[in-house]
């Protein structure tokens, strides 16, 4: 089986799918490699480099599609400069690993379906804590994060720390993060390692913990609506969350040096969270980096691929972040393709693509089977409790956890419950019991509604002074004791005594327990 | 007029009341709520004692001007229940702190029987027969569900106390038992409602079937109780006591309808409905229904391994052994450490060593938390109670979802006494009776160390593989032994 490395055509790409050291580790499994001529060239891996790594030098692109049983690749095919399509150029029944974004490339998935090509697409991989080593999307997000601030640091007049110097003192920049995702936080941590100040806002309360894991500060943002999609992507929300959205971004926006926006959802629109105004209203020679410039971009003024200048605020729309750092970006995502490559291989002596329908991976990339649609796969499952583990694990959107609301179950039995006492009023009848009713009813509904968000550390105490004031039932003894009657004396007094003690213990054991609690 | 000021007490009263509540929710208001909780009272009692002495007030239906005997009835009862309850208070361990609670429930279902009793055999006047019926009612309800509380309670507070095996005790159909029970109490209930219609004793009183029949029921109504406490499992004490808790709520307010008091009503239902929903909180943490709790049985199948080769692990295998010394080494080469204490370092007290390693620990610049499963010990917050007593920072006291992911990276894990709640066959064993339990995944850190007095299965009865592990030692002995000579190894070494 040959696996081939066409070199990138896409404009201003500069990365390629593999490097020397992931072509050593893809001979190791059984398979020959053959790189076209000078594709590492802009990532500054020579063909020496390759050649010394075991693969052979293919001196164009035609020649090494028609040799490739698979093909690695960084962008989807495209129509090349001499007026072919690189899908054309795949031979039949091969297999294609790169890039793919299915969603937005109908067009090319048919013309990949006509050459009954198998195709794994790298940004369909399901974000599962086994997945990670080969998520290249949060890998690139990653550099891409880090570039952003890069290149907004260019930009940018002035320094990032604050310094109180002999010449004056210069305040930190500001730098203002939308969207928390991997890119989001890899900009945290690069904004703040510069030493600028840095907030950053998402829809997902849930990734707070991580931005603050970060050393930046978590701008809140309340609105009775979560971004947690499924698989642990944020999702689309309504246009009045949207509408207060913009507000609040703005506002953060007018008193920051930088913003740098990433707010993406899969194979959407980009949304429009930084309206003209916002643009407006920050000061001269403030900087927006839009990361989602590709998808339409976050920022209304955003123009693709430009570095832009809208009312004095320099705004960057650039798409290939990642390919600006190409050497770093190719290392990484040949390692994704790599492991993905291991991951779907039959084992030696006789290397293949192997597939698993069953297994969630293999599914998850799987585009077309031998021309065979298999896009899009079964619907993620919502995210687990326990969250992922390893490296990757601020990168990953964790599962929020919602204030319980009150359990459906308890609500059919309080139902229930109402209705029978309702009932039993009706049947009986007299105002007196109905008017008991009404008081008891109220009351069990505040009863339940006081109760929710107690921190487990007070469920004791609570319990306790619960215990206690259920010791009310002393009046009932007390009543009972005046109401007269043979036995009522000794029952009354007795009930007193009893209800007495609960009062008075409930009390104080909650009081030297809680006096134990300090900060 | 003192009814309307009575009446404006209550109502003020009642406020304090669900303010307790509410106050007990965080940290920084908890005491504010159960000072609030304590005025609450104090305005109750007070109120209700100065409208009782004032004659022709009306409060008690047929009350008569308070005799001398009666007001030194309620005093003597008022000041020995508090002198008794102040002692016990105080005296109480804060590892007995479960049978207390338990045993403070019974005392409301007993009071709440015999409120109920008392109000039955007072004379009522001429009444309309609707009334009068639903008067009936409410009493029966009353003493019906204090019966049940407090024979639970007793049983409950015998189990936490350990004199009554924590095991389930299943009776061959016991659920048709319960069915029988509520069907007699409920056919009971009606031949009392009639008594008076149905049987007309001689010279016309009123003490006719009826109270043989709420006798009768009382006592079927206990022993439901002691049944239905009996067939739970001692690892869901602390759902149990919840429970109670609420059962003993909605007696209060049973008791509030037959005397016709708002207080009562409104507070019972307040505690009744809170108790309820701590109890489903509770639930959720062990990721079980509550139906499942309350019909019993959980743990049925105590002493049984895990299926062959399910969890993966060998059940039963060797263990690794290990000494006090060779722990002081690993904890202090350690940079992160996780404390996970359990009911057996509440058993042993030894919660204040405990915090001395920590201490310890910290001082040398180790990072050192507390892990602490939602059902840790035999109370909800059990394990938060014993720490706060030890005078440990609730900063580093971290729940459940907060520390497990934090396990990877952490270098020593330290359990201690504690076995259920770290047992992975509740993630991997799916014949495991723990199956579904989230539980803290000590597993994935470097070393773990467990300190056990022998190798005997939790209090759910099953077999721990976390014990086999390569990577976990035992260190056997009483935990507050171990953690003692630990101390005083942490100090040679330091």
């Amino acid at each position: 089986m040959k696996v081939g490395i066409p070199k990138e055509i896409y404009p201003h790409e500069r990365r390629v799918a593999a490097v020397p050291e992931t072509v050593h580790k893809i001979r190791k499994l059984g398979y020959e490699v053959m790189i076209e001529a000078g594709a590492g060239d802009a990532a500054a891996f020579t063909d020496a480099t390759y050649a010394e790594a075991g693969a052979t030098i293919v001196p164009n692109a035609a020649a090494l599609y028609a040799a490739a049983d698979i093909v690695l690749k960084v962008r989807q095919p495209i129509a090349t400069a001499g007026g072919a399509h690189e899908a054309d150029l795949l031979k039949g029944g091969a297999t294609l690993i790169s890039f793919i974004w299915p969603a937005q490339n109908k067009e090319l998935l048919e013309r990949l379906a006509a050459r009954k090509v198998t195709v794994l697409a790298m940004d369909a991989m399901p974000r599962i804590t086994r997945a990670q080593r080969m998520d290249a999307l949060s890998a690139m997000a990653n550099i891409a994060g880090y570039r952003a601030v890069i290149e907004a640091a260019e930009n940018f007049g002035r320094f990032f720390p604050g310094q109180v110097t002999a010449a004056g003192r210069v305040k930190p920049a500001q730098v203002f993060i939308v969207g928390a995702g991997v890119a989001g936080l890899a900009a945290i941590a690069a904004a703040k390692s510069l030493g600028a100040q840095v907030r950053a806002f998402d829809t997902r309360p849930a990734v707070r913990e991580q931005v603050e894991s970060l050393g930046g500060t978590f701008v809140e943002f309340t609105f009775n609506e979560t971004g947690e999609g499924g698989g642990g992507y944020a999702k689309e929300m309504s246009e009045a969350y949207l509408a207060a959205e913009q507000a609040m971004i703005a506002q953060h926006a007018k008193q920051s040096d930088i913003v740098i926006s990433t707010a993406l959802i899969p194979g959407k629109v980009a949304p429009p969270l930084i309206t003209s105004g916002a643009v407006v209203a920050m000061a001269h020679g403030s900087v927006i980096v839009d990361m989602a410039a590709e998808q339409g971009g976050n920022c209304a003024l955003t123009e693709r691929d430009k570095v832009v200048e809208k009312f004095g605020v320099t705004i960057i729309g650039l798409t290939d972040l990642p390919s600006r750092m190409a050497r770093q970006s190719s290392e990484l995502y040949a390692t994704t393709v790599f492991n993905l490559l291991k991951e779907v291989s039959a084992p030696e002596p006789n290397p293949a693509i192997a597939l698993k329908l069953e297994d969630e991976i293999h599914r998850g990339v799987l585009v077309l089977r031998s021309g065979e649609l298999m896009w899009p796969p079964p619907k993620p499952p919502a995210p687990r409790a326990g969250g992922p583990t390893g490296a990757h694990k601020v990168l990953e959107a964790k599962p929020a956890h919602p204030p319980p609301a009150p359990a459906s179950g308890g609500g059919g039995l309080l139902a229930i419950l109402v209705a029978i006492a309702l009932g039993a009023a009706v049947v009986f009848g007299p105002p007196q019991l109905i008017q008991h009713l009404t008081v008891f009813l109220l009351a069990c509904v505040v009863g339940y509604h006081v109760i929710w968000n107690v921190t487990p550390a007070l469920h004791t105490p609570l319990m306790s002074v619960t215990n206690a004031i259920s010791g009310i039932i002393v009046l009932g003894g007390m009543l009972a004791l005046f109401g007269g009657g043979s036995g009522s004396l000794a029952l009354g007094g007795v009930a007193i005594l009893v209800a007495s003690i609960n009062v008075a213990g409930g009390f104080l054991v909650t009081q030297r327990m809680l006096r134990m609690f300090r900060k | 007029m003192i009814g309307t000021l009575r009446s404006l007490a209550y109502l003020a009263a009642s406020l304090l009341f669900i303010l307790s509540l509410r106050g007990l929710s965080t940290q920084q208001t908890a005491r504010q709520g159960n000072r609030y909780g304590i005025i609450g009272m104090l305005v109750a009692v007070l109120v209700t004692a100065v409208a009782l002495l004032i004659p022709g007030d009306g409060v008690a239906a047929g009350a008569g001007a308070p005799n001398s005997t009666v007001v030194g009835v309620l005093g003597a009862a008022l000041g020995l229940g508090c002198i008794i309850g102040a002692l016990l208070a105080s005296r109480v361990a804060m590892t007995s702190m479960p049978e207390l609670v338990a045993a403070l429930h019974s005392f409301v279902g007993a009071a709440a029987v015999l409120v109920g009793i008392a109000t039955y055999l007072q004379p009522t006047g001429a009444v309309e027969a609707a009334d009068r019926s639903a008067h009936l009612g409410e009493i029966y309800v009353g003493i019906l569900v204090g019966a049940i509380t407090f024979s639970g309670s007793v049983i409950a507070f015998g189990k936490l106390r350990g004199k009554i095996g924590s095991k389930p005790l299943l009776l061959p159909g016991r659920h048709l038992l319960n069915v029988v029970a509520l069907t007699a109490c409920v056919a009971l209930g009606v031949i009392f409602l009639n008594a008076e219609v149905a049987w007309p004793a001689p010279g016309g009183s009123v003490f006719s079937a009826g109270m043989p029949a709420l006798l009768a029921m009382t006592a079927l109504a206990l022993l439901l109780g002691m049944h239905l406490v009996m067939a739970i499992g001692g690892g869901d004490m602390p759902v149990v006591v919840s429970l109670l808790n609420s059962y003993s709520g909605w007696a209060a307010a049973a008791a509030g309808f037959m005397l016709s008091n708002d207080l009562l009503i409104i507070t019972g239902a307040l505690v009744g409905s809170s108790g309820a929903i701590l109890s489903i909180i509770m639930c959720r943490a062990m990721n079980r229904s509550i139906w499942n709790v309350i019909l019993g049985g959980f743990g049925a199948d105590s002493g049984a391994k895990p299926k062959p080769g399910a969890a993966g692990d060998a059940p039963a295998g060797k263990v690794n052994e290990t000494t006090v010394d060779q722990v002081a080494e690993l904890l202090l080469a350690a940079r992160s450490v996780v404390i996970v204490p359990g009911y057996g370092m509440a058993v042993a007290q030894a919660q204040h060593q405990v915090k001395e390693i920590s201490s310890l620990l910290i001082g040398k610049g180790i990072k050192v938390r507390y892990a602490i499963h939602p059902v840790a010990g035999r109370l909800p917050g059990h394990m938060n109670v014993l720490l706060a007593e030890a005078d440990v920072s609730y900063d580093i006291v971290k729940e459940m979802d907060e520390v497990n992911e934090d396990f990877p990276s952490t270098d020593v894990v330290m359990v201690i006494g504690a076995n259920d709640i770290v047992n992975p066959s509740a993630e991997e064993d799916t014949g495991s009776p723990i199956y579904g339990m989230p539980v803290l995944q000590v597993w994935k850190a470097a070393r773990v160390v467990m300190l056990k007095r022998g190798m005997a299965a939790g209090y759910a009865g099953v077999d721990n593989p976390v014990c086999y592990n390569d990577n976990t030692l035992m260190l056997f002995g009483d935990a507050k032994q171990s953690v003692t000579k630990l101390l005083t190894a942490l100090r040679a070494d330091g």
